[in-house]
């Protein structure tokens, strides 16, 4: 036996291992599940007649102040570039993270202590979600802002905040856009 | 609490484990069947493309060839799929589905990322949606995410059967093996997972990226793909290169709590199945047993410490202000401080190197389990096939001490283990631990290695250690604050891959082909149980040994100088 024996079977197999696994399995997977899932295969995008405003998924970065804001987003150049997603991969003695933290803190301009995901980066940049508590915190500035009650807008909260699913897996969290979308009517 | 962690930590884990479990018996009896060539249930509908196949390839699945033969099937097969990666990653510019437009890659990245492919590494010195064309990920890494798993799980099928036959010198037939690894396990199981994921919302089109209005006005590019279909079988397939740069933390990646427990699944799915299939085939469903739970009680305890650390967190964010330590840097919400170290530790105790939170931001000693599982060889539970194989390799050794101290001729099995099978096992165990300590100390003083490291102090060297531990191990994952896409890194690291895979993988066949060759002699009063709680402690002994001995001083370099820094304040 030698190498030059091999040299069929090894391209061929290649070959139609390519066609059958490159090839025709992910055309089958995107024709299967675009016919049973036409709208989670698609990004869960979110419509407004013709226009794109954004995914159900994917965060969006939010600074004014009647607007529910999510985690902090290391993407470049610009925070939720759900193009080009990144983590910050600070260490946990890097001064940068504390700065980032602080600067967060400020922003918010609220009594410390804040829960932790309100002033920590996601791991993604693109994170949808914060805990309930972060939400919870934020809720006299957007009412403020809004010239709205509390309790509208803890409404809103409730409404698009999940639990643990079947009361165990993953964490409670807050969908961020869903939120906002609720608050400027354009998701009821 | 208990043990540092909370009780819905310990209900997750311990449903993870169940399932895991409960899922992993029959598995591995099935594809006991299929590396065996037996009829299974997919045999009537998948025997005509198997036969096509083989009449195609022109192999004859029955006539079976000793180790060189399997070697050189390994080799070629490897060859011709790194050629073809390369060449698809440098031209894709000019190629199909590229909605983007995006360019060639480097010949220093187009390196590294065919090698990584290929040996089943995953690592990822390039940021997926900036970087690949739908067609180079579902063409070029998507079949090699498959074909190199299938390699992994062939080349174990040869030590198995090395183990079981007697006074041959065949191990089986290469292209048969992998080639029914390819259709009957990882294909059927891509399918399903992928439905399981599209469901949770993972993505899976052909479009371009599309840009939404924000709500505040901004324009905000989301990158697409065709996505479930590769997230499937990179988990399956222990392979763990994503689509995305921030690869299962992405939310096309993994959006839900469900979407995440089922991709933990898939990591250890077929790693952990394979001890079953292993006693299935060797006749004695106790040895696969044992070193099934030889891998479990390394791996709870590892996990559960990953876990606290990360609970415990930095005290640094509470001095800035947060109302825990607990360590979200890095992390998603939706998956929290559990998901992401149970993530963690599965990812790197399999070869598998995806990861669903930043490993970076990691606290000083949680970011040293996912190092440590890499250190001891990519065996608990590990890549698929190699996992199992790489752990074999450790029964060796430790029936060779166990032997040593009781004065007994060591035995596998009912194999003698000789001199030939000592020396294999220990450059398999002991040349990929120089490859890692002698590119670490290359990297550190070097000026070009220095150049990519991001993190300040200590961390920037467990970056480093980090990096060459993963690719050398073919694990994948990265503290990936480290800027690997140089020329440097892509040729050490891939340098490391190519390596890490083959000086483990071929004294494994030249194992395999001595053991066939041997006599069976039957077990005698004298002969050493391998099944038994003695058995399965004195073997987790030398893992952790051999591990822990070989990297304590680096990691005190790195990890834990962190840690007294962090908690100094």
């Amino acid at each position: 036996m030698s190498l030059v024996s091999q040299i069929r079977p090894a391209v061929v197999s290649l070959g139609l291992l390519t066609l059958l696994l490159g090839g025709a399995y992910p055309l089958a997977s995107t024709a299967l599940v675009g016919a049973i899932f036409p709208n989670q295969s698609a990004g869960s995008l979110i419509k407004q007649g013709d226009t794109i405003i954004g995914s159900r998924l994917i965060g969006q970065n939010f600074t004014q102040p009647q607007y529910l804001w999510g985690r902090l987003s290391a993407t470049g150049p610009a925070p939720y570039n759900a193009g080009a997603s990144s983590g910050s991969n600070l260490g946990v003695n890097n001064p940068a993270l504390l700065d980032a933290s602080k600067a967060r803190l400020d922003a918010l301009n609220v009594d410390s202590p804040v829960p932790v995901d309100l002033i920590t980066a996601s791991g993604s940049g693109l994170d949808p979600h914060i805990s309930t508590a972060a939400a919870e915190i934020q809720i006299p500035r957007i009412a403020a802002a809004r010239g709205l009650p509390e309790d509208r807008i803890r409404a809103a909260i409730a409404a698009s905040t999940k639990g643990r699913t079947f009361g165990i897996l993953g964490e409670a969290r807050v969908n961020v856009l869903e939120v906002n979308l609720r608050l400027d009517g354009k998701v009821k | 609490m208990m043990f540092g962690i909370t009780a819905n930590s310990w209900l997750q884990l311990g449903l993870y484990m169940c399932a895991l479990t409960a899922l992993a018996v029959p598995l591995g009896a099935f594809m006991a069947r299929v590396l065996s060539g037996e009829r299974h249930f997919l045999s009537s509908v998948l025997d005509p493309v198997e036969r096509l196949m083989f009449a195609l390839c022109g192999v004859k699945p029955e006539a079976e060839t000793n180790w060189k033969g399997y070697a050189l099937g390994v080799i070629s097969f490897w060859l011709a799929g790194f050629l073809l990666l390369f060449v698809l990653l440098m031209t894709q510019q000019w190629g199909p589905l590229n909605p983007q437009g995006i360019a060639n890659l480097t010949p220093d990245l187009a390196f590294n990322t065919a090698v990584s492919f290929v040996t089943n590494t995953n690592w990822q010195s390039y940021a997926g949606e900036t970087t690949m064309s739908y067609f180079s990920q579902m063409v070029g890494l998507t079949v090699q995410n498959f074909v190199s798993a299938a390699v992994g799980i062939a080349v174990m099928a040869a030590l198995i059967r090395g183990l079981s036959r007697h006074s041959t010198d065949k191990v089986g037939n290469f292209w048969a093996d992998m080639i029914r690894a390819n259709l009957y396990i990882l294909l059927p199981l891509s399918l399903i997972v992928t439905v399981a994921l599209a469901s949770q919302g993972v993505i899976q089109t052909f479009d371009a990226n599309v840009t939404a209005k924000t709500l505040e006005g901004a324009d905000q590019v989301i990158a697409l793909g065709p996505v479930a279909s590769q997230e499937a079988i990179k988990m399956l397939g222990t392979n763990g290169g994503g689509v995305f740069n921030t690869n299962s933390a992405h939310p096309f990646e993994n959006p839900t709590p469900i979407s995440n427990f089922i991709e933990m699944l898939s990591i250890l799915i077929i790693p952990a199945a394979l001890c079953f299939t292993f006693g299935k085939m060797v006749g004695d469903r106790k040895q696969g047993v044992a070193i099934f739970a030889a891998m479990t009680l390394v791996f709870v305890p590892f996990t559960v410490a990953a876990i606290g650390f990360e609970q415990w967190g930095n005290p640094h964010l509470v001095a800035a202000g947060a109302d825990t330590a607990a360590n979200m840097e890095g992390k998603e919400t939706r998956f929290g401080i559990t998901n992401s170290a149970i993530w963690a530790a599965a990812t790197t105790a399999a070869s598998n190197g995806s990861v669903n939170a930043m490993h970076d931001s990691f606290t000083p000693l949680g970011g040293m389990i996912p190092m440590l599982l890499m250190k001891f060889g990519e065996v608990i539970y590990g890549g698929a096939g190699s996992g199992l194989y790489g752990m074999l390799v450790f029964v060796i050794l430790t029936v060779f001490i166990a032997g040593l101290m009781v004065g007994r001729t060591p035995e596998y099995l009912g194999k003698k283990i000789g001199a030939y099978e000592i020396k294999m096992a220990s450059i398999a165990v002991l040349l990929p631990c120089a490859f890692v300590l002698i590119a670490t100390a290359l990297a550190v003083m070097t000026p070009l290695g220095q150049a990519g490291i991001y993190n300040p102090g200590a961390q920037g060297f467990s970056e480093v250690l980090y990096a060459v531990t993963s690719a050398t191990n073919n694990n994948g994952s990265a503290f990936a604050g480290l800027g690997a896409n140089t020329p440097f890194y892509n040729t050490l690291l891939g340098v490391c891959m190519l390596f890490g895979r083959f000086f483990v993988l071929l004294p494994v066949l030249a194992i395999a082909g001595s053991l066939a060759a041997k006599k069976t002699v039957p077990v005698s009063a004298g002969t050493l149980a391998t099944h038994t709680p003695l058995f399965i402690g004195i073997l987790i002994g030398v893992i952790v040994l051999v591990g822990v001995l070989t990297y304590a001083p680096a990691l005190a370099l790195g990890p834990v100088v962190e840690h007294i820094l962090m908690i100094k304040g």
